[in-house]
């Protein structure tokens, strides 16, 4: 089994740091999966098959994270004791809410024209800010400016959530077109 | 041998019979089984030379007819001749919205529709089951034994009811299932390793009953889903009702009779296949009550009629690319798989929607079950030298849990890579709460109603607190099967209670042994004899396997551990000889429990070798 107290970066043989290799982040996972991958132990015994199940289903979680900047960005900070969407606040700056309220009443508005192509400009207006907020991110975090990198996670996962809503209309419209 | 492979990744593997392994195909319309034979992967046929089996039952008073015996009577017989029963699997009978498209008797049962024949009540697993013992058999007598493994067939976008349920059917029909493989994957394997690809792939799979979109990363040996879609419900079937209605109307037919109705779908797909080639098809029948059809369809019309059924699939495939953050441009090829894309509409469509004209340079019927046959034969142990590949799928639809309210909080996001384990936390919401319901659920939207319910079942004896103070951890963990299985936890009292997630829609443990027992009834020393052999090959292969990775890696072991698995290596070798299946059963399980040390570090020191050989510098 892989060593489960090895953080996500150490597994990979990464740095920790915002800032991914993502090549090297690949073909190590690809390495990884090659030995955990259930595929590969099909035919062994329970205890080397479930050690394999759990190896692989690991080696996926860490990818995922690593991969993905703001989940990257969040886990950076777990590592550093901060839990980035701790329920007990939840605050996010007004200005920023007001934004992504008006996005909403815009996709809504889409929605009832059926505007297609308005909501998928929607929906890249919110991947381009995400992407400017990312690099903010990796910013912050590089200069060691917790408090602001806490910020922008829950900044972006908010634009995550907004972006998938927006989807979610889209998708209504596809279907009902169908 | 896995634990080999990892001591010694360039070793010659050890000299060992050849495993028959076997890929099947269970469709909507047809199944095949294929194996792989001289390194190639080829269809089995029947003594006629007919590689499909039409995925049809017909239950006769005194045995079952499948396939073409059973669709040469199925407008004698309706109500008795079982077709695409693949679209009930795993289903209710309010989830059948087409239900009244069929002549049978349903009958509503807990979980899943079942169907009154004149053999009995069947649930879709039993019928399934009587077409994969026919592909069994076939297997069987031309590899010239017993089958070691098997690898089936599920549509990328069936759910897990859906999943279990086919893997049900294979427990029913005595196949040794290795893995449940998604057709669109296996037609990429097929596909790739054929053509020897690199880039990213669309595959669309439209067959009789179902349709799923897959996009694949194609690199260095790797198949790499990146995110899959679709319509379990919709195949060339709908295409050959809208016929089947547009023949109602024209002739202004009264209701007709299930006899009637079967003959009129039948006539009604000779047309739609027919206007794949030519541009009118004329439909002729005589019915029961002895009026005459007599009608032409044009290709114009049959486009008009199922251009909606077309359109249906866009939005899948849209949604596909959008989960793998790709634009239609960014696809390499495009790869049809199933029959129904024979349809031009189809095909204009798709390659209108994706710029490019799709790979049709396979067959769209085979494509599927030579993947599995690959896979099998690979899972089975009989790899090539440098035949090296590794296939990395994800989860059609998101796995969630019920929280306050009758919403959905989502554990597993559809599209991620398995096998995955995912746990979230949970806490009571009443003082003194010694009891939670936990409700598994799968689906995209957010309330509870709109999902598909997998399993409910309690976490009980929570020591009472205060609300609020209990920590109930869920953990969800989808194998590479993509079926999936939960525990709970309460982590202050270590109280655990899990269930695998079947009751609510697949069929329970039990009923799984009744019919079992129904099957064999008459075959039960053949099954115990069965069962026997099955533990001496197991019994054989850890022994051999943990023998090798002793020889190999031994001294990852301390002498207390290696003195443990030596005495169960004994134990095992002992029962091996007595011919008491349970016995050996059990001896099988402590030696299995024996060598999971050795194992695990066994993994953990191939991973090691494997990063050091990548990035030894960076390794922390
Ligand atoms: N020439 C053709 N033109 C149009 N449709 C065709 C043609 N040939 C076959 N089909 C259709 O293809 C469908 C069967 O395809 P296929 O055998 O790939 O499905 P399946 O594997 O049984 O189903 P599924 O994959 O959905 O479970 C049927 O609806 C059949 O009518
Ligand atoms: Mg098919």
């Amino acid at each position: 089994m892989i060593d489960f107290t090895r953080n996500h970066f150490e597994l990979f043989g990464l740095p920790r740091a915002f800032a991914v290799d993502t090549d090297a982040l690949e073909s190590a996972y690809r390495a990884l999966q090659h030995d955990t991958h259930p595929d590969r132990h099909a035919h062994a015994g329970d205890a080397e098959r479930r050690a394999a199940l759990q190896s692989s289903a690991r080696v996926n979680e860490a990818y995922r994270t690593l991969r993905n900047p703001v989940e990257r960005g969040r886990y950076l900070l777990a590592l550093a004791g901060i839990d980035a969407l701790d329920e007990t606040d939840t605050s996010l700056p007004l200005p920023f809410l007001e934004a992504q309220l008006e996005r909403r009443e815009a996709a809504d508005e889409a929605r009832e024209a059926g505007d297609l192509p308005a909501l998928d400009a929607l929906v890249a207006s919110i991947r381009a800010e995400a992407r400017q907020r990312e690099a903010a991110l990796g910013v912050a975090l590089d200069a060691g400016r917790l408090p602001e990198a806490r910020g922008l996670v829950r900044e972006l996962t908010f634009l995550q959530k907004v972006a998938a809503d927006v989807e979610a209309i889209a998708d209504a419209l596809v279907d009902e077109a169908g | 041998m896995a634990l080999l492979q990892i001591a010694e990744p360039d070793a010659p593997p050890v000299a060992r019979e050849r495993k028959r392994a076997i890929g099947i195909d269970l469709g909507t319309t047809h199944s095949l089984v294929a194996t792989v034979r001289n390194g190639l992967p080829v269809v089995l046929a029947d003594d006629d030379g007919r590689p499909l089996v039409p995925s049809v039952v017909r239950y006769r008073g005194d045995g079952v007819d499948v396939g073409y015996a059973a669709v040469a009577q199925q407008s004698r017989d309706p109500e008795n001749t079982i077709v695409s029963v693949k679209r009930m699997m795993g289903r209710g009978l309010a989830d059948l919205d087409d239900d009244r498209r069929f002549p049978y008797q349903f009958v509503d049962a807990p979980g899943m529709v079942r169907i009154a024949t004149r053999a009995g009540i069947k649930s879709p697993v039993e019928v399934s089951a009587d077409i994969l013992r026919v592909l069994k058999a076939r297997g069987e007598a031309q590899l010239g034994g017993p089958i070691d493994a098997a690898v089936v067939t599920v549509p990328a976008y069936f759910d897990d009811a859906q999943r279990q349920a086919t893997k049900d059917a294979a427990r029913l029909a005595g196949l040794p299932v290795l893995r449940l493989l998604n057709e669109p994957t296996a037609a990429a394997v097929a596909y790739g390793l054929d053509n020897a690809s690199r880039g990213t792939f669309a595959v669309f799979d439209l067959g009789g009953g179902t349709f799923d979109i897959s996009i694949l990363r194609l690199t260095r040996g790797v198949f790499e889903v990146l995110a899959t879609n679709g319509d379990a419900a919709l195949g060339g079937d709908d295409f050959d009702h809208r016929v089947f209605c547009w023949i109602i109307e024209d002739a202004k037919l009264p209701p007709l009779s299930p006899a009637d109705a079967r003959l009129l779908l039948g006539k009604a797909r000779e047309a739609k296949e027919m206007l794949t080639g030519h541009a009118e098809a004329p439909i002729v029948a005589t019915l029961s009550t002895g009026q005459k059809i007599h009608a032409t369809l044009t290709a114009e019309t049959f486009t008009a009629i199922t251009r909606t059924l077309v359109q249906k699939t866009l939005g899948p495939v849209r949604r596909a690319l959008r989960d793998a953050r790709l634009a239609p441009a960014d696809i390499d090829g495009v790869v049809l798989v199933g029959g129904a894309t024979r349809m031009r509409e189809i095909r204009r469509t798709v390659a209108e929607f994706f710029g490019q004209p799709p790979l049709t340079n396979l067959n769209p019927d085979e494509v599927v079950a030579l993947g599995a046959a690959v896979q099998a034969n690979a899972l089975a142990g009989n790899r090539a030298e440098g035949d090296d590949w590794l296939l990395l799928d994800v989860i059609p639809l998101s796995l969630g849990v019920e929280t306050m309210g009758g919403l959905v909080e989502k554990i597993i996001p559809r599209n991620a890579t398995i096998p995955i384990a995912r746990a979230q936390e949970f806490t009571t919401f009443k003082d003194g709460q010694t009891a939670m319901a936990i409700h598994v659920v799968q689906g995209e939207r957010e309330k509870v109603s709109d999902v598909r319910s997998l399993a409910r079942f309690e976490l009980r004896g929570i020591p009472p607190m205060a609300a609020g103070a209990a920590r109930i951890r869920v953990t969800y963990n989808v194998d590479a099967d993509g079926l999936l299985s939960v525990t709970a936890r309460e982590e202050a009292s270590g109280i655990e209670a899990s269930i695998a997630v079947k009751p609510s829609y697949g069929l329970s443990d039990d009923e799984v042994a009744r019919m079992l027992q129904d099957a064999n009834a008459h075959a039960a020393d053949d099954a115990r004899a069965r069962a026997l052999a099955e533990a001496q090959v197991e019994a054989d292969q850890l022994l051999e396997v943990t023998r090798a990775a002793l020889a190999a890696d031994g001294d990852l072991l301390d002498a207390t551990e290696r003195a443990a698995l030596d005495a169960a290596l004994r134990m095992l070798a002992a029962a091996r000889g007595t011919g008491d299946a349970d016995a050996l059963r059990s001896a099988l399980d402590a030696a299995n429990r024996a060598s999971g040390t050795l194992a695990q570090r066994r993994m953990d020191r191939g991973v090691q070798r494997a990063l050091a050989g990548k990035s030894i510098d960076q390794v922390v």
